[in-house]
This record gives C-alpha cells, structure tokens and sequence, in this order.
C-alpha cells in the first residue's frame, strides 16, 4: 500500500498562499480612495465588458482582482446577500462590514478545504451618510480581512502603488483630483495608460438613494487632465 | 452567503432564489375557507394609465378600504418600479404590497447581476409570472390585478399592460384602468383621449378620470384638501420616473373643481 507523502501543513500553507499570490500578481491593479463626496474606484482593465467594480447594494460597491471567474462568483453571491437580508429586515440593515466577513468566512473556507485557492482580492466599499463612516473591506485570497481607512490598492504590485497613494492621497480631493491620484499611483513613472484601459465607478453620497455610478469611457476623459 | 453549484445556480431570478433558499412568499398554502371579505383584508382601488407623445401618465386614488370602512386614506398604489417603468395596484393591498416590492427587488437585482436593465416588455413578463403566482390567493378573494408602464428605450415610446388574476397580460395601445372605479375613470379618459397629447393634458386628463371616479364610486377617494392628500399621478419619458408635486396637482384639482360646479351649478 502506497502511503501519501507527509506535508507540513506550514509548507501546504505556504504553497497555497504563493500559488495564489502568483494569480493575483499577474492580472492589473485596481485602488479605491476615499473624496469628499465618497469613495471613488479606478481600474486599470483592458475589458470594456468584463467588469472588475460594480455594484452591491444602495451604497455598497464590489471591486476584485485575479481570475474573473472566481471573483465574479463572489460579486454575484454578495448581490444575492444583500438583496436577501434587505428583502429580509430592511435596507438600511444591509452594511458592508458584516458582507465583508461573510466573503472573508467565504475565502478562508475555499483557502483551507478546497483542492485550489480562489486567485481573487476583493474590495468591498460603503459610502456612509457622514465622510467619517465610509468604509473600505480589503479581503485576501486566505480569507484575511484589513479594514482599509483612505484607500486601498489590490492586485499586482500592490505595494509600490499603495507607496505612490499615500504620496499624493490628501483628504478633501474632488472626483477629478481622486481620479487623477489614482491614475497616476496605477500607471507609475515610465508609463500611461489610455483612458480606455481605464475602469472608474464612484459611490456618491449625492446620488440619492442608489450611490453607485459608473463613469462612462467620455466622463473619465473629460476628469483626466489633458495630455 | 448563498453559493450554488452551477447546474442550481437560480441566475438572476430573484424569486428562483427565495425559492432555493427556503423563502418563497407564495410556497404556503392557504387552507380553510375564509375568504378575504371575512378577514376585512383592506382593498386598494381606482388607477390610470395613458399614453401621450413623449411616454406615459400614471395615476391612482389613495383610499384603501375593508367593507365599507376607509382603512386607509393615504395608501400609494402607484409606485416606481425602477428608472423607467411603474407599476399601479388594484386589488388585496396586502399581497399587492408585497408583490410590488418584490416585483422592484427583482428588477434591481436582476440590473445588478446581469450589468444591464431587462426590456420592458421583460419587466411585464415578470410581472405577468407574480401576478399568476398569486392565483391560489386570489381564488380566496385576495386579487391583486396591476397595471404596467414605463419608457421603452428600445422603441422609444411609452407602453402600458393591464393583466387579469391569472397573469393574462394584455398591452393596451393608449390607456388602462383597473380597480373598482376604473369604469368611470376609463370612460373619462376614453372621451378625452387624443393621440397627441401633451404630458401637461395628459396629467391633467388623469386627474379628471380620478376625479369623476371618485365622484360615482365610494371605494375610490377623491382629493382630500382638508389633509393635504392627493392622488399620486407621476410620468415617465427618456429621463425615467417623476411624480408630480402636490402642489401642482392642488392647482389642478382646484380647476377641475371650477369647472364641474360651473357644469353642474352654474356660474
């Protein structure tokens, strides 16, 4: 009889978490900031189509990135919660942080018992009514949740784009000046990115009672400073 | 969190989903023989709808009523289904009440699931399937029969639907009416109805219809300017969904009221 190999669960930890690093690494970055009429949301996505924000809930949006397949599951399975527990109890009861641990519970769930991690990162976002009650999700392929005050950036290089936000992210920026910040931080020094690589959604506190709102291919160009 | 497999993954069906998880509305079976005059269940009554030349008018009175009592003076039967569609109820206000909400979720979720809005013509679809779902209660006297319109962007025009208690869906070409005044209210309309209409005369016919079906029929309420009420009367055209102020529809109301004391008077 032939016996398994033994792995140490810390070396099986380990081997998931590269594995799923390695997805996420290599799809584009995607960063959420804080303005002063909510939470604004810039991809970079080459797709016109395959959408990588979108919207939840009246003032919640969803943002993922890696394999979309896998994080588009996830945005459909947190429509369904939230339309669920709103049909349920009421909408004002719907709020992002207890979605944002029932996708970590979700994540770490598929990270421990599944034969593959999801390579996903997803963002969930709430505008509050007040600017001091926004808040951003970040949740890792391993079901690690961070609770993310000004902005956030997910995806490949990460790192050096969060270095290049908290550079140049200040509160109080208008849509225009948020974009631009985001745009800058995805793209680096040695490069731009075209406008129609560009995804950006805002969630707006003006917007009555559904917050969320796609800029289209013209709105983003008309923010951009000219080139 | 729900999560499916793919074959039982209910898509973007709303209900389907309420089903799978073990909360469909319409899953308890209503035994006994108590009908729903014997439950006093509140009735809603008269509404409108009319086609003009740059969309649709919908309107409806406020009273609910159970037997000959005034159960509510302030109910609205006439409501935004999403950005560019309504929907007015006749019927059991209870199960009406619910079907509208739910028949709003279900557009919502299925614009969010899918990224884009369903056709008009798919709204009254699904509107069509909910008011047949409903047919074991309306067998016990709880009828809900609803009106449907809204701006089709494809056609660009205004359309509107009327549906009987088994779901039938009919499309009316200029205008509707349902609920126990809507005799009155139709023949109104009926006479004063031109196929180009403007959204001012339009407002304004649907407002008379109201008028004069509250005047004949005593489960529909007519303007109540002692509280303030009037009936919700709203249009939709390209921008979506806009109720008329009541303020507005007071200025209008008291012109009417000039005019059929003059009528039935003199001046």
């Amino acid at each position: 009889m032939s016996m398994p190999f033994y792995v140490a669960p810390e070396q099986m930890m380990k081997d998931r978490a590269d594995y799923a690093r390695k997805g996420i690494a290599r799809g584009r970055a995607l960063v959420a900031m804080r303005y002063q009429d909510g939470i604004a949301i810039v991809a970079e996505n080459a797709s016109e189509t395959l959408r990588k924000v979108s919207e939840i809930y009246d003032r919640i949006a969803f943002a993922g990135v890696g394999k979309y397949n896998e994080f588009d599951q996830l945005r459909v399975a947190g429509i369904r919660s939230a339309d669920l527990k709103g049909f349920q109890y009421s909408r004002d009861d719907v709020d992002a942080r207890s979605l944002a641990n029932s996708y970590a519970q979700m994540l770490g769930n598929i990270f421990t018992h599944e034969m593959k991690p999801m390579e996903v990162e997803i963002l969930v976002a709430e505008v509050g009514r007040e600017p001091d009650a926004d808040q951003m999700f970040h949740i890792l392929y391993d079901g690690t949740v961070v609770d993310e005050r000004d902005h956030a950036a997910l995806g490949g290089d990460a790192e050096a784009i969060r270095t290049r936000l908290t550079e140049n992210w200040s509160e109080g920026l208008d849509l225009a000046g948020v974009v631009a910040v985001g745009v800058a931080a995805l793209s680096g020094d040695e490069r731009e990115i075209p406008a129609g690589d560009l995804e950006v959604a805002e969630l707006c506190r003006g917007n009555g009672r559904r917050c969320f709102h796609r800029l289209s291919e013209a709105d983003v160009l008309a923010l951009l400073p000219p080139s | 969190m729900p999560f499916f497999t793919p074959s039982e993954d209910p898509g973007s069906n709303f209900p389907d989903l309420l089903k799978r998880i073990g909360l469909d509305p319409s899953a308890r079976p209503i035994e006994g023989k108590l009908l729903a005059d014997d439950l006093g269940v509140p009735h809603a009554t008269t509404c409108v709808a009319l086609r003009y030349d740059g969309g649709v008018v919908m309107a409806g009175d406020r009273r609910a009523t159970s037997g000959n009592l005034i159960s509510h003076r302030t109910m609205e039967k006439v409501v935004q289904a999403d950005r560019h569609s309504g929907v007015a109820i006749a019927g059991s206000a209870g199960p009406a009440m619910e079907m509208v909400k739910l028949f709003q979720l279900q557009l919502e979720h299925y614009e969010k699931v899918e990224g884009s809005s369903l056709s008009l013509e798919g709204k009254a679809n699904q509107l069509s399937a909910m008011v047949r779902g409903n047919l074991p209660a309306a067998m016990q006297g709880m009828v809900v029969v609803p009106i449907f319109a809204g701006y089709d962007l494809l056609r660009s025009t205004g359309r509107l639907w009327d549906f009987d208690a088994t779901g039938g869906r009919y499309e009316e070409r200029n205008h509707v009416a349902t609920g126990s005044g809507s005799l009155h209210a139709s023949t109104v309309i009926k006479v004063g109805f031109t196929t180009d209409l403007t959204r001012d005369a339009a407002i304004d016919l649907a407002a008379t219809a109201l008028w004069e079906a509250a005047d004949a029929d005593s489960a529909t309420g007519g303007p109540d300017a002692l509280r303030g009420i009037y009936p919700v009367v709203a249009w939709i055209d390209s921008d979506g969904w806009e109720r008329v102020t009541d303020s507005d529809l007071a200025e209008r109301y008291g012109r009417i009221i000039d005019a059929v004391s003059e009528r039935v008077v003199g001046s």
